[in-house]
């Protein structure tokens, strides 16, 4: 564990940064691991359950932290009863599942989980997910996959307003409808929306792209219609094949948006002005 | 940026416009970040690695394109928020779809390794285990 001087004592201080950062690779061939080498090492077929109904929420983290600790790769909590902030900062390979609903910032900041949540989740689920699968069976809360970075985010139901708000990467999925200001400043990924949407979808979208099934109420600023290829059309095809959806009035008549650029603005200054301030 | 040229980073600086001459730096990505992976293209490690995770298909690195920094092939790494070369004997194929799957094999290969700066940093700063 990290102290207040380990990171000095380690000499992370000393090294002086000088603007970009890259670096050449280490030799590629010789390393071949598949997982982090702080990962703990798990067997999916390892299962364990246990019943959250009658315990605090940092114990029910904890408690799945030591079962995949022990090798437990399929773990099941019972009667998680919407208690919030539940399997949030996972950074390892493993299977979850919650039989019933989670409340607030469920299954956030997660690196890798396959996670299954039979019921309903609150507001922010998976925000800052970083890589794994999230399946929830019923409805989404608001800001859903807000922020998230990578990995495949499925709600079947319906989902709120500012669903995958400043989203950064990753495939966010909804089988039914969505709020309000779905997609506000998305930054890259995607998002497939098999319901309809709401107003301003994809208000001020950098970049990424959101494949729409249904009718849409408006768009925002800067989010612009854009061609449906054959390849967008095999990788809708084969992601909802993943996870039993379908579009309903077919892939063909999905409708695809992307950002229209006209918000992109670098650098304001003046050349001159640039190199004063430089 | 689908229709251009596969080396127009490699062979020049990206500086096209107007705009771009005048501030002397390139205006968007060195690659196409809305482009979807062909998964009949994916390599055996990958397919192994998506075994290994439980997963599917490419997930995370769905995300993942082969980049270039300055004129050189690159993958960026969210987890040090910085490019990482590719290897000068590594050949480049002529379609930016295989380039990809490259750059996402690397990457994996990188952020796993025992080297990679991350581990210092969890040794350093975390704060349970």
């Amino acid at each position: 564990m990290g102290s207040v001087t380990t990171s000095h004592e380690m000499g992370l201080h000393e090294e002086q940064l000088a603007g970009r950062t890259q670096q050449m690779f280490f030799s590629a061939t010789e390393e071949e691991n598949f997982t982090y080498p702080w990962s703990y090492e798990v067997d999916f077929d390892k299962s364990a359950e246990f019943d959250a109904a009658d315990m605090e929420i940092s114990d029910i983290n904890i408690k799945i932290r030591e079962l995949m600790k022990s090798g437990h790769g399929t773990i099941t909590v019972k009667n998680p009863r919407a208690k919030h902030s539940l399997g949030v900062g996972i950074l390892n390979r493993v299977n979850l599942n919650f039989e019933g609903s989670l409340g607030y910032f469920g299954c956030g900041v997660i690196d890798g989980p396959n996670i299954h949540i039979s019921g309903r989740v609150g507001w922010s689920c998976a925000e800052n997910m970083m890589a794994g699968t999230v399946v929830i069976e019923k409805n989404a809360g608001s800001l859903f996959g807000a922020a998230i970075r990578g990995g495949d985010l499925v709600c079947k139901g319906q989902a709120g307003a500012r669903v995958g708000i400043d989203q950064k990467g990753g495939t966010i999925i909804v089988g039914g409808s969505v709020g309000a200001f779905t997609g506000f400043m998305m930054q890259r990924g995607r998002m497939i929306i098999l319901g309809d949407a709401g107003d301003n979808l994809g208000d001020s979208m950098y970049d990424g792209t959101i494949y729409v099934a249904g009718k849409i109420a408006s768009l925002g600023v800067d989010c612009v219609e854009t061609e449906l290829t054959d390849l967008d059309k095999k990788y809708l095809k084969g992601k909802l094949d993943l996870y039993g959806m379908s579009a309903p009035n077919g892939i063909d008549n999905i409708i695809k948006l992307t950002s229209g650029k006209q918000l992109w603005n670098y650098d304001n200054l003046e050349p001159s002005e640039k190199k004063l301030v430089l | 940026m689908a229709e251009q040229d596969i080396n127009h980073f490699l062979e020049g600086d990206g500086l096209d416009s107007e705009r771009e001459k005048t501030i002397g730096q390139h205006i968007g990505y060195r690659y196409d970040v809305n482009l979807v992976p062909d998964m009949d293209r994916c390599t055996p490690f990958l397919r192994k690695y998506m075994e290994i995770m439980g997963w599917k298909d490419l997930n995370w690195l769905e995300d993942v394109h082969m980049g270039y920094e300055e004129s050189r092939p690159a993958v960026f790494d969210r987890n040090i928020n910085g490019w990482v070369t590719i290897p000068e004997n590594i050949e480049l194929p002529d379609n930016q779809q295989d380039r990809d799957m490259i750059a996402r094999e690397l990457l994996v290969k990188f952020q796993m390794a025992k080297g990679h700066p991350m581990v210092d940093l969890r040794n350093a700063y975390e704060k349970f285990s």
